[in-house]
C-alpha cells in the first residue's frame, strides 16, 4: 500500500507509539466527540496509513484518559442502532493537548535542527556509516 | 447464501468471541460491549470494500489484537479488577443474590433478636449468666439451619427433623437438676455446639449428606466459616475497642451496653452473615483453610518430630499432670484439622507427592506424642478417680487417636500404591456423625450418670 506512495513502510517502535497515543487521541478528540473505531480510522487517514494500533489496544488508552480527567465518556445508542460509547474531551484534557504539543514541538525542533547536519540531502536515511573512516572495519 | 442466514451466523461468531472475551477478568462487561461495537463496524467496513463476511470477521478479529495482550493492556489500566471484589461488586447483583443477602441479614437480625428475647420475660444477661452459656447454640444455629433450609430448598419433612433435633437439644440442656458451675453443666455446654454442629451440615449438604462430596463440602464450609468468624470477630473487637474508648473521654460508660447488646448480638448475628460471605465467595475466590494448612503442615511436623527427638535425647518422662492430656487433645485436634484441610483441597486422583510424605510424617509424630502421654497418664487415671472431665477428656483423646491412626494406614496404603485417596475421603467424611455422636453423648448421658456433679 505504501510502496505505491513511494514512502518506505515504518515501523513505529512501541514506546514512540505509547508515548505518541496520549497527544494523537486527544488531538482527535478536539476535533469533536468520537467513538472508538473512528477515532481509530481517523488515525490510519491522517497518518497516510503509516500508524496502525493494534484496534483494542485504543481502549485500554481511552480508559486512561477517562481516568486522568481528560476525556469524558458516555453511552448513546442511536435510533435502531447499536449502543455506542463516545468520548468528549474537557477542559483538562485541552490543558493536557496544550502542554503536550509544546513537548512534542520540542522534541521535533531539536531532532530537525540536528538531523539537518548529518542526513544528506535527498536521502532518508542517515548516513552512519559515511563519516567513518575508511579501514575501520 | 441468503442475507437472514449470514447475518445469524456474524452474530453467532460474535457471541463466541464474546463469550472468551468476558472470560478475562480484566475485562468488564461494559468493555466487551464497546469493543463488540468495534468490532461489529470493522466488520461492516470491510464487507463494504467487498470482503465476505466470515473473511471480514476473521480480519477483524485479528486486528483486534489478540486477547492475551489486550487482557493484559487492560488489566494494567484496571489493576483493581485483578482483585475480587466480592461485596461491593457492581455486576453480577443478580435478583438472586440481593434476595439472598436479604435473606441472610433479617436471619442476622434474627439471631440477635432472639438473643435478647428472654430479657422481656425477666431473664437479664446480668442476672442468668449460665441460662445465657447454655443455650447460647439455640440462637444462631437455628437460623444458620433455616438459611440452608431456604437456600437449598430442603423437603418439609427434612426441615420438621431438624427441628425435632433442635427442640430435643433445648431439652436436654435445661431440664436436668444441674449445678451451673458443676463440670458436667459444663461440659454440656462445651459439647453441646459440636453436637449441634452435625445439624447445620445436614441442611448444609442438603440431601446430599449421604455422599462423602456432600460432607467434605461441609467440612471446606466449615473451616471457611471459621476463618471469616474470626476476621470479623476482629473487627468486632476493634469497634468496641474505639466505642468504648471514644465515649469515655465524654464521661459515659458503655461497658453495659457492650457487653450485652454488641458483643453477644454481634456474634450471633456475624455466625449467619459468615456463613452468608463464605456461601457467596465460595466459587469465586481461593479457600482460605487449605492455604494456612500447607504454611503449618511442615511447622507442626518440625514441631513434634523436634519434640520426639528431645524426648528421646533427655530420657525425661512426661510428666502429665492432671489437665496435661488436654494439650493432647488439642494437638489431635490441630493434627485432625491440618489433615482434613489438605485432604479438602487436594485432587484425589493426583499422585502422591512430597506434602503427602509430610502429612504422613506429621500423623505419625502426633500418634507416637499421644501414645507416650496416654501410657503416662494410663497408671494414674485410677489413683485420681475417674471424674466427668477426665472420662470427658480421655473420650476425645480416644476418639481422635482412633480417626488419626486409621488414617495414617490409609496413607501408608496410598503412599506405597496400594489404595486410593478416596478410601481416606471416605474415612474422614463418615468419621464426623462420631464427634456428633460422642458430644450428644456428654451432653445427655453425663450428667445422670455423674449425678449431676
Amino acid at each position: 500500500m505504501n510502496e505505491s506512495l513511494g514512502e518506505p513502510d515504518v515501523e513505529i517502535n512501541k514506546d514512540l507509539m505509547a508515548a505518541s497515543s496520549t497527544p494523537i487521541v486527544l488531538s482527535i478528540l478536539a476535533e469533536g466527540d468520537s467513538y472508538g473505531y473512528a477515532i481509530l480510522k481517523r488515525v490510519k487517514e491522517l497518518s497516510g496509513g503509516q500508524i496502525e494500533w493494534t484496534d483494542g489496544m485504543l481502549y485500554p488508552v481511552l480508559h486512561r484518559l477517562e481516568r486522568l480527567g481528560h476525556v469524558e465518556a458516555r453511552w448513546e445508542v442511536p435510533e435502531g442502532g447499536r449502543r455506542r460509547k463516545y468520548y468528549q474531551v474537557t477542559t483538562r484534557g485541552r490543558a493536557q493537548l496544550a502542554e503536550e504539543h509544546r513537548q512534542w514541538r520540542a522534541v521535533d525542533a531539536t531532532l530537525r535542527g540536528i538531523w539537518q547536519s548529518v542526513v544528506t540531502a535527498g536521502s532518508s536515511v542517515p548516513v552512519a556509516n559515511g563519516p567513518l573512516p575508511q579501514g575501520a572495519w | 447464501m441468503s442475507v437472514p442466514t449470514s447475518h445469524s451466523s456474524l452474530d453467532e461468531q460474535v457471541a463466541l468471541w464474546r463469550q472468551f472475551l468476558s472470560r478475562r477478568q480484566a475485562i468488564h462487561a461494559v468493555d466487551v460491549a464497546e469493543l463488540e461495537d468495534h468490532l461489529r463496524e470493522q466488520v461492516a467496513g470491510l464487507v463494504e470494500a467487498g470482503l465476505a463476511q466470515d473473511e471480514a470477521f476473521l480480519i477483524a478479529v485479528k486486528r483486534m489484537g489478540d486477547l492475551d495482550s489486550l487482557s493484559r493492556e487492560f488489566a494494567r489500566e484496571h489493576s483493581e479488577r485483578l482483585w475480587k471484589q466480592l461485596v461491593a461488586s457492581p455486576e453480577g447483583v443478580t435478583t438472586v443474590t440481593r434476595q439472598e443477602s436479604v435473606v441472610a441479614w433479617a436471619l442476622a437480625f434474627g439471631a440477635a433478636l432472639a438473643l435478647k428475647l428472654p430479657a422481656l420475660f425477666g431473664i437479664t444477661m446480668e442476672e442468668h449468666e449460665h441460662f445465657y452459656l447454655r443455650n447460647a447454640p439455640f440462637f444462631s444455629l437455628p437460623m444458620l439451619t433455616g438459611y440452608f433450609a431456604w437456600k437449598r430448598r430442603l423437603a418439609p419433612a427434612t426441615v420438621r427433623w431438624l427441628a425435632l433435633a433442635f427442640v430435643c437439644a433445648a431439652v436436654f440442656a435445661n431440664v436436668y437438676p444441674v449445678r451451673e458451675t458443676g463440670s458436667t453443666a459444663i461440659l454440656a455446654f462445651v459439647h453441646l455446639p459440636v453436637a449441634l454442629w452435625l445439624v447445620v451440615g445436614i441442611a448444609y449438604a442438603g440431601g446430599r449428606w449421604s455422599q462423602v462430596a456432600g460432607r467434605m463440602d461441609f467440612i471446606r464450609f466449615s473451616g471457611e466459616l471459621f476463618i471469616y468468624f474470626a476476621l470479623i470477630a476482629m473487627g468486632g473487637g476493634v469497634l468496641a475497642a474505639f466505642l468504648a474508648m471514644i465515649f469515655e473521654s465524654i464521661g459515659i460508660k458503655v461497658e453495659a451496653f457492650l457487653g450485652t447488646w454488641l458483643i453477644p448480638c454481634g456474634a450471633a448475628g456475624a455466625v449467619v452473615i459468615a456463613s452468608w460471605l463464605v456461601e457467596a465467595k465460595q466459587s469465586v475466590i481461593e479457600n482460605m483453610a487449605p492455604v494456612l494448612t500447607r504454611l503449618f503442615t511442615p511447622l507442626f511436623a518440625a514441631v513434634l518430630v523436634t519434640f520426639l527427638g528431645a524426648l528421646l535425647w533427655t530420657g525425661n518422662g512426661v510428666n502429665i499432670e492432671r489437665d496435661m492430656l488436654i494439650a493432647f487433645d488439642a494437638l489431635l485436634v490441630v493434627v485432625l484439622a491440618l489433615v482434613l484441610y489438605s485432604i479438602s483441597a487436594r485432587d484425589s486422583t493426583a499422585p502422591a507427592g512430597g506434602f503427602d510424605v509430610l502429612q504422613v510424617v506429621l500423623l505419625v509424630c502426633a500418634l507416637l506424642a499421644d501414645a507416650v502421654a496416654l501410657w503416662a497418664i494410663a497408671g494414674r487415671i485410677s489413683e485420681w478417680g475417674l471424674t466427668p472431665n477426665r472420662v470427658a477428656v480421655l473420650g476425645i483423646n480416644l476418639i481422635l487417636l482412633v480417626n488419626l491412626a486409621w488414617s495414617t494406614v490409609l496413607y501408608f496404603r496410598f503412599l506405597r500404591h496400594r489404595g486410593s485417596f478416596t478410601a481416606l475421603e471416605r474415612w474422614q467424611t463418615g468419621y464426623l456423625p462420631v464427634y456428633a455422636a460422642w458430644a450428644a453423648l456428654v451432653v445427655i448421658v453425663f450428667p445422670p450418670l455423674f449425678g449431676f456433679a
